[in-house]
């Protein structure tokens, strides 16, 4: 079951657009790291996602097609939003008591539980925590719903590095035990390394790649060789990135291992996460390839313009 | 997708069955709290305040009444006490009929323009809006709770001051009908008011998404109903037309306090053509208090007026339209919810 699916979404403020023919899908069971750099639209996919934008162009469903938004979709769906909003002059006890009115299911003890075991006071002024603490409450109120998509939006932003590892260690916990696919927008590239197994790069309101990490990286490689043999790879090649320093080049090239047999002289290895994702990104005009994917294009169809 | 089997989670049933709306209570007690709170007590101060000085207007007012009943209004006590009650107790009369002219759109405007704006400001909608309860229903609730709330607080202050008012009527020879006198701010166009100004907040706020400019734009939209009202209410099809004028003598007594509403007043000559300018001038503005005595033979004075016993018909068609009005808007502040929220 695709947890999250999206068919060339877009959504156009004013003349621009901040995301535009955005089709991708996110199966069951994945922690998905959504990057790109600020302004490339991953609030706004995310924002589409929880429902609460209304699309320009496109559909996205979530939970195996139900519509972004629809009560259905809104049950099972836990959002928690840039800066992990939540209303300064309640206290984390009315907060529970608020979250728990406005849904069918939200399990009071747990919430409880948690901000007790994070020292987090109930009684205590939602706008008086820290920032840290603010988005653990917040977090907290979404896994007590007992969602089945959780989509955090920058939620590493406000904490220190212990806190970020508890958090994700949280949101990894929550994966384990209740089976909830995870899409998490961040900068931390090197972080998301650890827990991410899917990948989505948006860059300049597109979607340029999308894809389990672990085929990801099997099909990239990074060949490293002399520079005057460089411009041989990149005829036969995809290549993504060029990287010269001086004599030698370094390619990041989107090809298998057995795609791309290096002649003498040359080297090739498997790229970590973070060199992909750098690579993408400093190089916005490279767009996936249809097979990485992983996404069922829907027949060609009229555009509806 | 195995759709067949029964949901191995209870979150996969929920699709029929949305969140009862009852949560909403709780949740708009909470976040509404300072409004639902402040409105009430500042109208039970002003209340109060009513309620004392309206006794004593009352007291004046029986005095007065007494003294007219009497045919003693030339003696020099009921002089002097006509004199008191026009110099102390109608200036602080006035004062609190042209506050209440002005009381539903602060009253409106400050439950209204920040009901959703504040949410906006803050970005606590990404919280509000993606929980379980569809927003537009968070907002549908919201919205009747706190519109039901305010619909009935100032109906009952609208009833309080009305028989504050009362009093004035006579002694200051007021017109029911019109604003002047006390139609706006009794009965059920009182109300009406409060919850349009209430929904034009409302929804402005929504369309700016910022508290401040809502409240500014919902007083200058206010005022322009306002005067919409003003324009609207001579054209009710309530109007009457006749030409005995001196029926108009026995209203502005203690017993028959507030006059109609003459809406205009013109001249037939003889064979029911309109008399000339200067003779309807002449008959209009002659001799006589009602001017009946000195209308030459042959002429008639003819006016069309709306009755004090259309008082509840104008009722209903002023707070009728407003009520459509304050709908539209709070339909409209709901599109936006759903269509424009982020």
């Amino acid at each position: 079951m695709n947890v999250i699916e999206t068919s060339e979404l877009g959504k156009q403020y004013g003349k621009s657009w901040a995301l535009r023919d955005c089709t991708l899908a996110l199966p069951a069971g994945h922690l998905a790291a959504l990057v790109g750099p600020n302004g490339a639209g991953k609030s706004t996919l995310m924002n589409m996602t929880a429902g609460l934008t209304v699309p320009t162009t496109g559909t996205a469903t979530v939970l195996g097609g139900q519509p972004a938004g629809s009560p259905g979709a809104l049950n099972g769906v836990a959002f928690v939003a840039q800066d992990a909003p939540v209303y300064r002059n309640l206290s984390a006890g009315d907060m529970i008591h608020l979250t728990r009115n406005l849904n069918r299911q939200f399990d009071t003890a747990f919430a409880r539980a948690r901000l007790a075991e994070l020292g987090i006071p109930l009684n205590k002024k939602a706008g008086k925590l820290s920032g840290g603490q603010q988005s653990q409450l917040a977090l907290t109120l979404a896994l007590a719903r007992r969602p089945r998509l959780l989509i955090l939006d920058e939620p590493l932003a406000a904490l220190d590095p212990i806190a970020r590892q508890d958090f994700l260690a949280a949101v990894m916990t929550a994966m384990a035990d209740d089976g909830v696919t995870v899409l998490l927008s961040s900068h931390q590239v090197a972080e998301l390394e650890r827990v991410a197994d899917f990948l989505i790069v948006l860059a300049r309101a597109e979607l340029q790649i999308a894809g389990e990490v672990d085929d990801l990286l099997a099909a990239h490689r990074v060949l490293s060789g002399p520079t005057a043999e460089a411009d041989e790879y990149a005829r036969r090649l995809t290549v993504v990135q060029t990287r010269r320093g001086g004599a030698q080049t370094h390619l990041l090239v989107r090809a298998s291992e057995t795609a791309a047999p290096v002649a003498p002289g040359w080297e090739s290895h498997q790229p970590s996460l973070e060199e992909v994702v750098m690579a993408y990104l400093r190089n916005p005009g490279v767009t996936e390839p249809a097979a990485l994917a992983r996404v069922q294009r829907p027949e060609p169809t009229e555009a509806v313009r | 997708m195995t759709v067949l089997t029964l949901p191995a989670q209870p979150g996969q049933t929920t699709a029929a069955a949305p969140v009862p709306w009852r949560g909403m209570v709780w949740v708009t007690w909470r976040q509404q709290r300072a409004t639902l709170i402040a409105v009430p007590a500042v109208l039970a101060a002003v209340a109060v305040f009513l309620v004392i000085f309206g006794l004593k207007v009352h007291h004046d007012y029986a005095g007065l009444v007494g003294c007219s009943l009497n045919q003693g209004q030339q003696t020099s006590a009921c002089a002097k006490a006509f004199s008191r009650f026009n110099s102390t107790d109608w200036p602080l009369g006035n004062t609190c009929s042209i506050l209440m002219s002005l009381a539903p759109v602060l009253i409106g405007a400050f439950a209204g323009a920040p009901l959703l704006a504040r949410e906006l400001e803050n970005g606590t909608y990404r919280f509000a809006w993606t929980q379980g309860l569809v927003r537009e229903r968070q907002a549908i609730a919201k919205l009747a709770m706190l519109g039901g709330a305010l619909v009935i607080v100032s109906f009952a202050f609208g009833e309080l001051f009305s028989w504050f008012f009362q009093p004035f009527l006579w002694t200051e020879q007021m017109n029911r009908l019109t604003p002047e006198g006390v139609f706006d701010t009794s009965g059920i166009v009182f109300p009406a008011f409060t919850l349009v100004a209430f929904a034009v907040g409302a929804f402005l706020g929504m369309l700016f998404r910022r508290v401040i400019p809502a409240l500014a734009a919902t007083l200058g939209v206010y005022l322009g109903i306002r005067l919409g009202a003003w324009a609207v209410r001579g054209h009710f099809p309530l109007s009457v037309v006749t030409s005995d004028s001196k029926l108009f003598s026995k209203f502005g007594t203690p017993s028959l306090p507030g006059f109609p509403w003459i809406l205009n007043t013109w001249v037939t000559g003889p064979g029911g053509k309109p008399a000339s300018a200067a003779v309807a001038s002449q008959i209009l503005n002659g001799p006589g208090p009602a001017g009946g005595a000195s209308i030459p033979k042959g002429y008639t004075e003819w006016n069309r007026w709306i009755p004090l016993s259309h008082y509840w018909p104008m009722q209903f068609i002023q707070a009728g339209w407003l009520l459509v009005l304050a709908v539209a808007l709070m339909w409209g502040t709901v599109w936006l919810v759903r269509h424009r929220a982020a």
